[in-house]
């Protein structure tokens, strides 16, 4: 056969590719949790790599320029998009977050410049680990605010 | 009146393709002529009538009819003219117009053609075409209506296409105003560059499924459509590129790039292009490989629904998540519709597609094309794994998994430097059969080149391994691909006594194809090594500074001078610092790392929007960056700065001049006569039309 010397070259290849996926995989992938989840099975958790979304609550922001120390706390949010499209929208969800002072949250510390879009309420997504103390280290921290995306509709709106 | 007027031309422009889809389909199969070319006139009426749509949208952008919720949401009256014009595209419901838009133009370009021999895939044309556009038209319609104002009802104030009973209209005193991020000249030509590229790869598709219709399924439809497919991939890399450029200049983290999903979602539709590009070359020349173009090209186009999709859709977490809504649903339908008619017809015609020989040396150039589209489909597969690892894992697990950029970075550096490797090889074997011995003959000097370079480079420059590796294949392809312009203008120079300019000058206009592609490779070499700088040898600090104090990183010395707070015309406030730059002693001038604080218009004492701009000193060398992370009023406590040195980035953007002009080389219309069908082992057919 012609061309079975091509089947087994590619093959190989594809061999390759896939253990330099499960290797990496094991090497660098994160789990993503909601701050229910992390609080349930903090035991489970503590050194994991980990991806970690949750509402920021404003009052808990503080931020040291000198060290670059940021530090505040986040609260639960539902993790599926499905549900936060059922609980009226990702600023619905956030603002009842915030408010909700009976939801489980988490204290975060990062180091590093603090980030343009850090507010209340604004839906923070970070990769970092959790501590022995309960405290999230967080590495890398990217945030969306709701109120500045397209859904939103003039203020007049809020009576409904 | 107006917005309604707009309205009504995208209902009788939905109302023209479904009519010309139809008309295309039944004269298709009747083979009809009249009817087709009714159908072609149908098609051809909808770039008028979307043009006078986009007219009136933009007619309302610039003239602050914040009581259209799009015209709210987008643009705010502070926002200058040009901006105004282009928030077309700065949200959802006018993007999706947009790419409509976009389609009608190329679609009506290509019914224009003179279509003489070629009629039969006239209709087929029209159906793929006139079915995308009614596609996206159904969606602004009725999911995602531009012109829909704003009403007071009972209720409260909420946008209708249709005025609800009893509302009153409602008109914002001023709109929200385009995000900030996206004011930016990159953010102004990123997204129709983006959107003419995926656009273009319409029209090949819509041949290839012409072809299989018809069951004309030679090289036909390849040939017709080699230009779109060249300019499809043009402007895609081009977005691409502006993109990163982009988010290097206005996002602040001192990247270009970060595996985002919505990035991927961009890249897929390049990567199954790239391979198409060249797969179709080997069905050309050696009648191989004609399931395998079929399924790249319908796969392209549903990564390119697929990527409209996600960069409009919101379901997945990014920084790209500007726009959110309910249509998803809908855009997987349609994809998995026409992905599971296009694989069925495919089959259909399975035992016509059959290649016209073998392939039998593994070391001819049309393996090493098979090797390279393998390449590029490992890496496909690897991006779309990672996007779909979350979902994955949780069907599996039951615990969502994610996967950043080191996985990504981990397992595609490997299957890119195969990739780099293989431009140096290839251009060296032959078609048909090569060996190691005469591959061996071609490349030796470009050994010896790559490998002097690469000791020179450990001698002076960088002991580390991933980075030595590197420039030694791309200084391999260089050698590689100079000399082949150098051996084949030398040739020429001799055989028609013509100066070296001239020889080179006509070398490449006879073969443009050919000698395009090589400066596409040596442009993608000059990105390897910005790529290479800034991943392997990017350096980063930051600290607090009084005034007067300075800090060093790499070589420079940068000295915080002064810092000011004003007001620009635009309606934001700037807080800008100055920062001298000395490098060694010298001084090289001063940067202006600010802060612009972004109010929203319609609240502007809650929402404060900052964003962070960089100052720049782009060199050869490196790319200096200075970020202002924090500042406070009083000189004595300082400000703090991050600084990055990137070095050889600018060689990324650089070299995707070099890119552009390389693929203008291969696909600008001219005279350049078709060659002679030069198939080995048959005898050359007669010439064929030029496109």
């Amino acid at each position: 056969m012609q061309s079975s010397k091509f089947i087994v070259g590619g093959g190989l290849i594809v061999a390759a590719v896939i253990y330099l996926i499960a290797s990496s995989t094991q090497a660098s992938a994160e789990y993503f949790l909601t701050v229910e989840e992390v609080q349930a099975r903090a035991d489970s958790m503590v050194g994991k790599s980990l991806r970690l979304s949750g509402a920021v609550i404003g009052d808990t922001i503080d931020y040291d320029p000198q060290s670059l120390t940021l530090t505040f706390e986040i609260a639960h949010v539902p993790g599926d998009q499905a549900d936060i499209e059922d609980e009226g929208g990702l600023a619905e969800v956030l603002h009842a977050a915030v408010t909700d002072s009976s939801r489980p949250r988490v204290r975060v510390l990062y180091v590093g410049p603090k980030p343009d879009l850090l507010r209340d309420e604004a839906q923070a997504i970070m990769t970092g680990s959790l501590q022995e103390d309960g405290v999230f280290h967080a590495d890398e921290l990217l945030l969306k605010c709701p109120t500045r995306y397209e859904e939103a509709v003039p203020q007049q709106a809020a009576s409904r | 009146m107006v917005p309604e007027f707009g309205y009504g031309i995208l209902f009788v422009t939905f109302l023209a393709t479904l009519y010309s889809v139809g008309a295309a389909a039944l004269g298709g199969l009747r083979r009809s002529p009249s009817m087709v070319e009714s159908a072609r006139r149908g098609m051809m009426l909808t770039f008028p009538l979307l043009s006078i749509s986009a007219g009136v949208l933009i007619y309302l952008l610039v003239n602050n009819r914040f009581d259209i919720s799009f015209v709210y949401e987008v643009t705010s009256r502070s926002m200058p003219t040009y901006l105004k014009v282009t928030a077309w595209w700065g949200g959802q419901a006018g993007s999706l117009l947009f790419w409509s838009w976009l389609l009608a133009a190329f679609a009506s370009a290509v019914t224009l053609r003179k279509w003489d021999r070629d009629r039969e895939f006239l209709p087929w044309v029209i159906v793929v075409a006139s079915t995308t556009l009614a596609f996206f038209l159904m969606m602004v319609i009725f999911f995602e209506n531009p012109f829909a104002r704003y009403f007071q009802t009972s209720a409260g104030v909420a946008a209708y296409t249709i005025p609800p009973a009893g509302g009153v209209p409602f008109m914002p005193p001023d709109g929200r105003g385009l995000n900030p991020l996206l004011r930016h000249p990159g953010m102004v030509i990123h997204p129709p560059m983006l959107y003419l590229g995926f656009v273009s790869f319409v029209i090949p598709y819509a041949f290839a499924i012409a072809a299989l219709v018809t069951g004309r399924t030679d090289d036909r439809w390849i040939r017709l459509t080699r230009r779109w497919a060249l300019w499809a991939w043009l402007f895609l890399s081009f977005g691409l590129v502006l993109g990163g450029r982009w988010a290097y200049d206005v996002l602040g983290w001192g990247g270009y790039w970060g595996w985002d999903p919505v990035e991927i979602a961009a890249f897929m539709p390049w990567l199954s292009g790239t391979a198409f590009l060249h797969s179709v070359m080997i069905q050309e020349k050696r009648g191989l490989l004609k399931h395998w173009n079929m399924i790249l090209i319908v796969l392209t186009y549903a990564l390119v629904i697929f990527g409209t999709f996600l960069t409009r859709s919101g379901v997945l977490s990014s920084v790209h998540a500007f726009a959110q809504s309910a249509i998803g649903p809908l855009f997987f339908g349609f994809i998995g519709a026409t992905f599971i008619t296009s694989i069925g017809l495919i089959i259909w015609r399975w035992p016509d597609l059959h290649g016209e020989m073998e392939m039998s040396s593994m070391l001819s150039r049309e393996a090493l094309f098979l090797l390279n589209n393998l390449l590029f489909m490992l890496v496909l597969a690897v991006c779309f794994l990672g996007v779909l690892f979350p979902l994955a894992s949780e069907l599996v697990t039951g615990q969502k998994v994610t996967v950043g950029p080191p996985w990504y970075e981990r397992i595609n550096a490997p299957l890119f430097a195969a990739l780099i490797f293989l431009m140096g090889v290839a251009p060296l074997s032959a078609w048909g059969h090569s060996t190691l011995r005469t591959l061996g003959r071609g490349i030796w000097k470009a050994v010896i080149v790559a490998t002097a370079v690469t000791v020179g480079l450990y001698a002076t420059y960088t002991k580390n391994v991933t980075a030595l590796i590197g420039f030694f294949l791309i200084a391999l392809v260089v050698a590689v691909t100079l000399h082949e312009f150098w051996r084949a203008t030398r040739a020429r120079q001799r055989a028609q006594q013509e100066p070296f300019p001239v020889a080179l000058g006509r070398l490449v206009g006879r073969d443009r194809r050919r000698y395009g592609g090589y400066i596409v490779h040596l442009s993608m070499m000059f990105m390897a090594v910005g790529i290479l700088g800034i991943e392997i040898f990017q350096l980063e600090t930051q600290d607090t500074l009084a005034t007067g104090e300075s800090i060093a990183i790499g070589g420079y010395t940068l000295k915080y001078e002064e810092i000011a707070e004003f007001s620009h015309k635009q309606g934001h406030d700037v807080i800008r610092a100055v920062v001298g730059v000395y490098e060694g002693d010298s001084y090289r001038g001063q940067l202006y790392p600010r802060i612009d604080y972004y109010y929203d218009p319609a609240n502007p004492a809650e929402t404060v929007q900052p964003m962070t701009i960089p100052g720049q000193r782009p060199t050869l060398k490196d790319d200096l960056y200075v970020l202002l992370i924090d500042w406070q009023p009083a000189t004595s406590s300082g400000a703090t700065f991050k600084a990055f040195v990137n070095p050889l980035v600018n060689s990324l953007w650089l070299g995707s001049f070099l890119f552009l002009f390389g693929v203008l080389v291969a696909a600008w219309p001219g005279s350049e006569p078709e060659r002679l069908s030069a198939r080995v082992g048959k005898p050359a057919l007669q010439p064929t039309a030029a496109d």
